[in-house]
């Protein structure tokens, strides 16, 4: 079992876990976050450079270091793990994130507690995404889920007990739909008389789910992850949660957390009922693509900072699960990439609001104004993370957007050259529409937040960022520009999991 | 050709970015300055290299010498991103008549900019400007995005840098980021040309989708060897066929390949600033004069008559799409010539000039067709697109030396600068007779051929442009003598006479007004023609002198003479004339002094319709309808929760009160049941 690497991402989590426990003062809890979170992404590195290179010596297998071990045999749970290029971006995405996290955390109140919750959610995020059996994927899923109504609760602002409230429960709600789905697809995973398993491959192999059962278990799997992936109209919980959490755990819940939605959407409800996916994806192709305008027109109007940074969150998820709708190679592998594109540029958007909001101690963009002159480098960050949201050539917006555009356009035209309706063709357009909307609202904040006159002459005695605000913001730009001026790495990481052959879905 | 001196032209530029923007708030002010222009400079003389060894070396990859026709080489492309096996974005340099142009044009009118910058970027008392280098950052920037656009090989990495140059033109104009008016013409130039992108990346996208290519070559040229192509109609028609013979050729009442074309042009007209998308354009003025010279003036500005160039094949097979694009352009050219006469600040007339400029090149690629003179008005067209580069940036520049001067952008606020300015003064003139076009400068030989393809094709374009001509020469003298004519204003006690500027500034002036009396004899005909097909069997310094069409060029230089004595008559000494004139068309002039009310258009269009209508309703929908149904769950849920608390109070005497009813009623219903 510890031969297998997959299993370290959830072990050192825990173990940093019990380090928080044993420190002393916060020095030495920090230590401990840098040097586990640098672990981390050393590791998620090196398993990067391991399945690339196990790829290239001709390993054809969908997933790569498998591994399961019996946890309650009469159900048949096992703790089973195996990742694919997909499953790698991601890991690849949380690592880094909690490494930037950590940094812009620096000076939290009671640390010690707060990165015990904070590497509890971690270890749940990792778990989720090496875990392929549906029973550990469920668990990993509701232990990312749960630490963060403490972390909101406790070390939020605002209204936070009531965002925090408001956040689990929806979530938790979204799980009971969830929950009944993988039950439901336990009981169908063999055939008559077969062995039940909860392990993926093993029930995309068995493809026993009859059709009449997809089409009951498919929506209600899909809405249960895309609760989390803020889909439209379950996504009112993001705002008020975002407003409300402290910096780090919003960096966390909307770039890595918001992920397991969409995430759990493919690698579930996706592959595994194929069918139900194409014959109801029509539903949730009118939803999504209603999330993609409507967080964006939303956003135009927003005072808040993190208010805007919220909803554009929906309107970028919103293109998530719109893009694995359309069942096309292209457009899921530019789904893949937006969310790394939007998990890495919203942690930055996040980092810095927190940075920004430190200082002068309001988040309202009436209030300030020209805060380019006193504070250059978050206001240049804060461009940057503007453009790749804007989706500029050279940052990983671009690369994401157009990946997605040309493969649903694709899609689109097929069916629509099939006589197969419009609707993929139509919704494409009103996506591509969104980046005129995302260009509008986000120069509106730039304009007002860091151009023009100063607003409050209390701004001006401000500082600019400190070293480790500094290094959490360099590593989460120079993440955004490698994905955008290195793009086909990442995508041929990706790709090769979408292959006809190997996803059912697409396979149709 | 090696591909080490284009990889040079474009990674110099980038590194000067890189190093400037990362390290330049750490260098001194000279060095950033030097550092910038010499990088300029070495790729200015790379780029003469590599056009050079396209048009005269005559190497089998450039040109069919028995034929007689220039090639398009592709001298590298590398994959970047693959969307799919035959849809693969690439990032190459493809190297043709238009492109080795252009790559001329940029360099030399960007290291023009740079050096006179050097200059301008600081006050009388040698103060530097706040943001130096970030400037210079900048302007690195978009000299890498404006070449990589020009020499893109695919209809994306064009979209790529066509992004990018919109980019770093918003970070440009937004230079003076403490200036409320110059966040919001930066913010509003952005958007407005992303509006039209959106139209850009609509077209490509329905482009691609039926022909499964994103490569310029595949729509419009034959392969001839390896990497080497040649413009051919057939490639065009054969792509015409492919849509028609696919299960949809037409989508509402038009062709798939009409709406493709026309989308695509719609973000030519964004950025070259056509009608209606055109508000952005004299607001963008905003930034430091240098930049309106380089980009809003020579460079970015054209990339819209470049795209259709390069598509020019395609755009031949769709008539539709060539006559929407000369509508526009006679439209805005005529448009934007009658607001030009009446605005004030001299840069936005200069602006207007540009627009109604650009809408010439634009006409004039609308009514060339093979058949008359070897496709004249393309040839015309990037003839225009290079005197036009010259000539206005050294008016730009001109009027970057006069607000340097002065400090106001007002005419009202210079007057009889002529005494005390005088290399400006000559400068300028030159400028205003090159883009008037009176013989022999620039102008008049790419004005006059223009004009004459207009003729080939229609009587009634080729009298519409012809007046826009007049109108240029007129608006154009009238400004010229309002700055330097007219009596002066005294200098208040204190200040220095306004004067000639620093030789960093100067020099670029004598440059551009030497081209800009010599462009006009540039053989451009066995140049850069359509399909490469060199037009004159021999050339020598007066071929296009002899190339004229004297029915069509007496004419407009008549008209333009005319002109130009009107504007004598009214500006040249305070008159009552032009009061009289604007108090007989009171409403004719107050519509042009307000540009036609477009912005009032966009203002209420944008802020009434899309925040008032749309995006406040919708964030207030949000909040009360869909969260309010979720806030309602959870109050419904709380409040049956308190409805039903009372069952479990504790209390025994109620307890068995309802144990005894419960089971009454059981055995009421039992007995019921049984009997």
């Amino acid at each position: 079992m510890f031969s297998n690497i997959l299993i370290y991402f959830v072990i050192i989590p825990l173990l940093m876990l019990a380090g928080f426990a044993l420190c002393r003062n916060d020095k030495q809890i920090r230590a401990v976050a840098v040097i586990g979170s640098t672990i981390l992404i050393a590791m998620s590195v090196w398993l990067l450079v391991d399945y690339l290179a196990l790829r290239q010596a001709g390993e054809t297998a969908e997933m790569l270091f498998t591994g399961s071990w019996e946890w309650f045999g009469p159900l048949n749970i096992c703790l089973a793990v195996g990742v694919d290029g997909v499953s790698i971006a991601m890991i690849l995405l949380s690592s880094i994130i909690v490494f930037a996290g950590s940094f812009a955390s620096w000076k939290i109140d009671d640390a010690r507690h707060f990165f015990m919750w904070l590497l509890l959610l971690s270890t749940g995020v990792f778990g989720f995404f090496i875990s392929i059996d549906l029973f550990t994927m469920f668990m990993f899923y509701e232990v990312a889920l749960i630490p963060m109504y403490l972390l909101i609760g406790v070390w939020g602002t605002g209204r936070k007990e009531y965002s925090a409230m408001k956040l689990t429960l929806m979530l938790m709600g979204g799980s009971a739909f969830l929950m009944l789905s993988l039950i439901g697809i336990y009981y169908h995973s063999a055939p008559e008389g077969g062995q039940l398993t909860w392990n993926i491959l093993e029930i995309a192999k068995n493809d026993a789910i009859s059709q009449g059962w997809q089409y009951f278990l498919f929506p209600m799997c899909f809405v249960g992850f895309g609760v989390l992936g803020a889909m439209f109209p379950f996504h009112t919980w993001s705002p008020d949660g975002h407003a409300c959490a402290p910096t780090a755990v919003s960096m966390l819940h909307a770039g890595v957390l918001m992920k397991l939605g969409g995430y759990g959407c493919f690698r579930v409800a996706m592959y595994l009922m194929p069918q139900a996916a194409n014959d109801l994806a029509w539903i949730f192709l009118i939803l999504t693509g209603i999330s993609v305008v409507y967080g964006a027109f939303s956003a135009c109007v927003q005072t808040d900072l993190k208010y805007i940074n919220a909803y554009s969150s929906v309107s970028h998820c919103g293109m998530v699960l719109f893009a694995i709708l359309m069942i096309n190679t292209t457009a899921m592998t530019g789904a893949i990439m937006q969310m790394l594109s939007h998990g890495l540029m919203t942690a930055l958007f996040f980092a810095l609001i927190g940075m920004i909001y430190g200082r002068t101690h309001t988040r309202d963009i009436r209030l300030m104004g020209g805060l380019m002159k006193i504070m250059p480098f978050l206001g240049v960050g804060y461009v940057i993370a503007g453009m790749a949201s804007l989706g500029l050539p050279g940052l990983s917006g671009f690369v994401a957007e157009m990946t997605i555009f040309v493969g649903s356009f694709e899609a689109g035209m097929k069916d629509f050259l099939a006589g197969a309706g419009s609707l993929r063709l139509v919704f494409t357009v009103i996506a591509c529409a969104s980046i005129v909307i995302t260009a509008v609202y986000i120069l509106r904040v730039v304009g007002k937040l860091l151009f023009g006159p100063v607003q409050d002459e209390h701004h001006l005695q401000l500082t600019d960022a400190t070293w480790w605000e500094r290094l959490s913001v360099i590593t989460l730009v120079v993440s955004v520009a490698a994905i955008g001026c290195f793009p086909n790495f990442f995508e041929s990481l990706i790709k090769f999991t979408f292959s006809p052959e190997l996803f059912r879905a697409i396979g149709l | 050709m090696e591909p080490v001196i284009p990889i040079i032209i474009l990674a110099l530029p980038l590194t000067m970015f890189l190093v400037l923007g990362l390290f330049g708030h750490k260098m001194s002010h000279p060095l950033a300055g030097v550092l910038g222009t010499a990088g300029m400079g070495v790729t200015m003389v790379l780029a003469y290299i590599t056009a050079f060894t396209y048009f005269f070396s005559g190497n089998p990859e450039f040109i069919d010498a028995d034929a007689h026709t220039r090639l398009q080489s592709i001298i590298f492309n590398v994959d970047w991103l693959a969307f799919t096996d035959s849809l693969v974005l690439r990032l190459g340099f493809l190297l043709d008549p238009i492109s080795a142009l252009l790559l001329v044009v940029i360099t030399t009118i960007s290291f023009m900019v740079h050096l006179y910058s050097n200059g301008y970027m600081r006050d009388h008392h040698g103060v530097w400007e706040k943001g130096f280098q970030r400037f210079y950052a900048f302007l690195s920037l978009f000299s890498f995005s404006m070449l990589g656009l020009v020499v893109a090989t695919n209809i994306f990495q064009m979209y790529i840098f066509w992004e990018l140059v919109g980019a770093s033109s918003y970070l440009l104009i937004g230079f003076y980021y403490t200036k409320p008016s110059a966040v919001s013409a930066s913010k509003k130039a952005f958007i407005v040309t992303r509006f039209a992108d959106l139209g850009f990346l609509l077209g490509i996208l329905v482009l691609s989708a039926y022909t499964g290519t994103f490569n310029f070559t595949d729509f419009t040229s034959t392969e001839v060897a390896e990497g080497v192509y040649r413009v051919s109609e057939g490639t065009a028609e054969g792509i015409r066929a492919m849509i028609q013979n696919s299960a949809a050729p037409m989508f509402m009442g038009a062709s798939v390949l009409t709406w493709a074309l026309v989308l695509i042009f719609m973000g030519g007209m964004g950025k070259s600033a056509m009608m209606p998308l055109h508000i952005w354009l004299p607001d963008a003025m905003e930034g430091p004069t240098p930049v309106s010279a380089l980009i809003h003036a020579a460079t970015m500005v054209v990339a819209g008559v470049y795209l259709v160039a390069r598509l020019f094949p395609l755009y031949l097979m769709e008539e539709a799409a060539l006559n929407i694009i000369v509508v526009v352009g006679a439209l805005t050219a005529l448009y934007a010539a009658m607001v030009a006469c009446t605005q004030i600040d001299i840069k936005r007339v200069l602006a207007f000039s540009t627009i109604s400029q650009i809408a010439f090149m634009m006409v004039s690629l609308g009514v060339a067709r093979p058949e008359f003179h070897h496709g004249l008005g393309y040839m015309a067209s990037m003839f225009h697109l290079f005197t036009h580069a010259m000539f206005k940036a050294l008016l730009f520049l001109c009027a970057g030396a006069l607000i340097h001067a002065i400090g106001s952008n007002d005419y009202t606020a210079m007057h009889g600068l002529r005494k005390h300015m005088p290399i400006t003064h000559i400068t300028f003139l030159i400028g205003c007779l090159a883009i008037a076009g009176i013989i022999p400068f620039a102008g008049f030989f790419s004005k006059d051929e223009i004009l004459t393809a207009t003729m080939g094709h229609s009587m009634l374009w080729y009298v519409w442009m012809s007046l826009v001509a007049g109108l240029t020469a007129f608006y154009m003298f009238r400004l010229y003598y309002l700055i330097f004519w007219w009596k002066e204003h005294k200098v208040p006690e204190g200040h220095h006479a306004p004067h000639d500027q620093p030789w960093t500034m100067t020099l670029p002036l004598v440059i551009l007004a030497v081209v800009s009396c010599f462009a006009g004899f540039v053989p451009f005909g066995n140049l850069v023609t359509w399909n490469g097909e060199e037009m004159f069997d021999s050339v020598s310094f007066f071929t296009n002198f002899k190339a004229l069409d004297w029915s069509v060029a007496s004419i407009s230089l008549a008209v333009a003479v005319v002109a130009i004595l009107i504007a004598t008559a009214m500006y040249k000494k305070e008159n009552p004339l032009p009061a009289k004139m604007k108090n007989a068309l009171p409403a004719l002039w107050r519509w042009c002094h307000h540009r036609f009310y477009w912005d009032e258009l966009y203002m209420f269009i944008t802020h009434k319709i899309i925040f008032g209508c749309i995006s406040k309703p919708i964030a207030w929908f949000d909040r009360h309808i869909v969260d309010g149904t979720m806030d309602g769950i959870a109050y419904v849920v709380q409040r049956s929760s308190y409805a039903i608390r009372s069952l479990q109070s504790g209390n025994i005497q109620r307890y068995v009160w309802v144990y005894l009813i419960g089971a009454l009623l059981l055995g009421a219903v039992t007995a019921i049941c049984l009997m």
